[in-house]
């Protein structure tokens, strides 16, 4: 009886295997919320040959990804503009684009062109853009109102009541802060370590000052909604969302101008369903499914328009935090030479490790 | 033929076994030792060569974390064997037969919760507004809430707590072992609580402590969760720098050193520890 129990089990399972592999599988590898199931299901509907995986990741476990299985194992990725570059000269792990399936009219020109011009090796584009925001500061207005500069994280006005992240965008805002110009600097990377070492520095003095380092979005939405900090450096869309829940909160471009990110579409070097993926990248930018992203991300879709498609509700906040000066101030994030990760990964060491506080 | 059967189910019984020691063991480590001896010159391009290994001797942060680490596992260790020692020695020897069951159940209980969420559960707990120091607001002890997160005593309270069940685990089953006649034949001896203790009951559960302290601290060195979300600014620990060679810095070459330094330092250490106790694997963590 047992054995007929198991052939019958094997068998059925064979065939549910058959059935998932005849149909073609999109396997996305994404950031969390940059795939709500609404817009799963309506693209299954649109196309019911089509099913879609999702895996939630963040840039350095995408590339971690990527790089172990030399590009396989996804069908499209979606790391930030920055991270292409280095990572395809040293790991190879993504393929060229074939422009002409993509939707590119619909994309903003600055972005498009700022991707572009950052993911181009050969030639061959390898990224264009999705969605991009920016990283500056959040305040409680009614206990830090006078927050508007990186540095001021720093004030030991706010002692033990602020937080950041200990990455290098902190680095590089601590840099700006200064009055440098870190980008500038990457061309010359020795001129770049006394950068950093200076950053360094200002921020090992700061230690004392930060409650703690927030590791991602929950545990800074947890210390700023329960008031154990008041001031913090933040992801433009966490701030937005607390927004919602305390009107209080909100979102501050740094006077340094605030940082530019723009997460990207850029399919894995043995992805093997580009058809699928191509179709995914135009879905996604038709402006009712814009609306629907745009409300799960928190970001700004990158097309022409793209703060006018964002929902009611997100659209008071961004209109609440920035000005046209602040838009004209954006700081888009500079491709990172190889070589460069590694010194900044020594700095942020050198910070954790350095007691003070 | 019984002969061939006799040998076919030993291959069948050996198989799962060096299975899993050769293709889940054996290879990854070989991997990461020749992982670590490769050097990066440029993009693309490696050489064989001990770099990673160099680095880490010339960088004082790694060397520092890795010993800060090291010393505290070592705290954590002895303070789940101090608290772990007479709870093992109760469930053992001194609750009821019926009791006993229930309350090693009530030890394995938090085992079936995640890390994860056991460490958020501290989180709650110690958090500026969270539950004790509201308490403490509230009963009018302190006028202002207290952080308890992110410092060194929580990271190793934490630790504690994750790990010490594993210290009672093969303590309760030496202590099992033991018939209480020893312990009264002690006493009619003429000696007291203490010389029982030290002579007869540490010496008999001695495999049982070995054993508790080598898994603990192997848990404690290599914990990863417990120490990021309950240390502060200060508390690097030795694990993070290895994720963050593989993850943040895509230096796999680097990380693989760190994994390798960190297994040969925590083996150094149960390789002296049982030096100086006079003990060896066989007579302990095998005995158990």
């Amino acid at each position: 009886m047992k054995p007929t129990i198991l052939c019958v089990g094997l068998l059925a399972a064979t065939a549910l295997t058959a059935v998932s592999a005849s149909a073609e599988t999109l396997r996305l590898l994404t950031w969390g919320s940059y795939a709500p199931e609404e817009l799963i299901q309506k693209f299954e509907e649109k196309y019911p040959d089509i099913t879609v995986e999702v895996t939630f990741s963040n840039n350095e476990e995408m590339i971690a990804k990527l790089r172990a299985t030399g590009g396989a194992g996804f069908d499209l990725a979606q790391p930030s503009h920055d991270r292409i570059y280095a990572a395809q000269l040293e790991y190879g792990i993504y393929k060229p684009l074939d422009l002409s399936q993509i939707n590119t009219d619909v994309m903003s020109p600055v972005h498009l062109e700022a991707v572009k011009a950052n993911t181009t090796i050969d030639g061959d584009v390898y990224a264009v853009p999705h969605q991009w925001g920016t990283t500056g500061l959040m305040a409680d207005m009614t206990k830090a109102p006078d927050v508007k500069s990186w540095a001021d994280l720093c004030d030991p006005k706010y002692e033990g009541k602020t937080s950041m992240r200990l990455k290098r965008t902190i680095l590089l805002a601590t840099a700006f802060a200064m009055g440098q110009d870190p980008f500038a600097l990457y061309s010359d990377l020795d001129q770049y370590q006394e950068l950093l070492d200076q950053v360094a520095d200002k921020l090992i003095e700061c230690k004392g000052n930060i409650k703690a380092y927030w590791q991602g979005g929950d545990d800074l939405s947890a210390m700023m909604l329960s008031g154990e900090i008041v001031a913090s450096e933040t992801w433009d869309s966490t701030a937005y969302r607390l927004y919602d829940q305390n009107n209080n909160i909100v979102f501050i471009p740094p006077e340094t101008g605030a940082l530019t990110w723009i997460d990207t579409f850029a399919i894995p070097a043995k992805g093997n369903a580009d058809d699928a993926a191509y179709k995914w990248i135009n879905f996604v930018l038709e402006p009712e499914n814009i609306t629907i992203m745009s409300g799960s991300t928190g970001a700004i879709a990158a097309v022409k328009g793209g703060a006018d498609l964002l929902p009611e509700d997100k659209k008071a906040a961004v209109n609440a935090a920035f000005t046209q000066e602040d838009i004209d101030n954006l700081k888009f994030f500079a491709n990172i030479p190889p070589g460069v990760e590694d010194m900044e990964g020594k700095t942020l060491e050198k910070i954790k490790a350095a007691t003070g506080g | 033929m019984s002969q061939d059967t006799k040998r076919l189910s030993l291959i069948l019984l050996f198989a799962p076994f060096a299975l899993w020691i050769v293709l889940l063991i054996l290879l990854p480590h070989i991997g990461m030792v020749v992982l670590s001896l490769r050097e990066k010159v440029a993009p693309r391009v490696y050489e064989f060569g001990f770099g990673n290994y160099v680095d880490f001797m010339n960088e004082p942060i790694y060397w520092n974390t890795l010993m800060r680490t090291g010393s505290m596992s070592l705290l954590v260790t002895v303070l789940a064997l101090l608290i772990g020692f007479p709870v093992a020695y109760y469930i053992a020897k001194i609750a009821g037969k019926r009791s006993r069951g229930a309350l090693f159940l009530m030890c394995l209980i938090p085992l079936w919760v995640s890390d994860l969420i056991r460490a958020f559960g501290w989180i709650l707990l110690l958090r500026e507004t969270g539950v004790v120091s509201s308490l403490l607001v509230w009963s009018g002890m302190t006028d202002e809430g207290i952080e308890f997160l992110y410092n060194d005593v929580t990271v190793v309270v934490g630790l504690v707590y994750t790990v010490i069940l594993f210290m009672i685990v093969p303590l309760v089953s030496t202590l099992d072992g033991m018939g209480d006649d020893m312990i009264e034949a002690g006493y009619n001896l003429g000696g007291n609580s203490l010389t029982v203790l030290r002579r007869i009951i540490i010496p008999y559960a001695m495999p049982g402590i070995v054993a508790g302290c080598i898994v603990v601290f192997m848990l404690t060195s290599g914990s990863y969760l417990t120490p990021i979300l309950l240390g502060g600014k200060n508390s690097s620990w030795f694990t993070e720098q290895i994720y963050d060679q593989f993850i943040t810095r895509f230096n796999w070459e680097s990380g693989a050193a760190f994994g390798i330094l960190l297994l040969a330092f925590t083996s150094l250490v149960v390789w002296l520890g049982l030096r100086l106790s006079g003990q060896s694997l066989a007579n302990t963590v095998a005995r158990t």
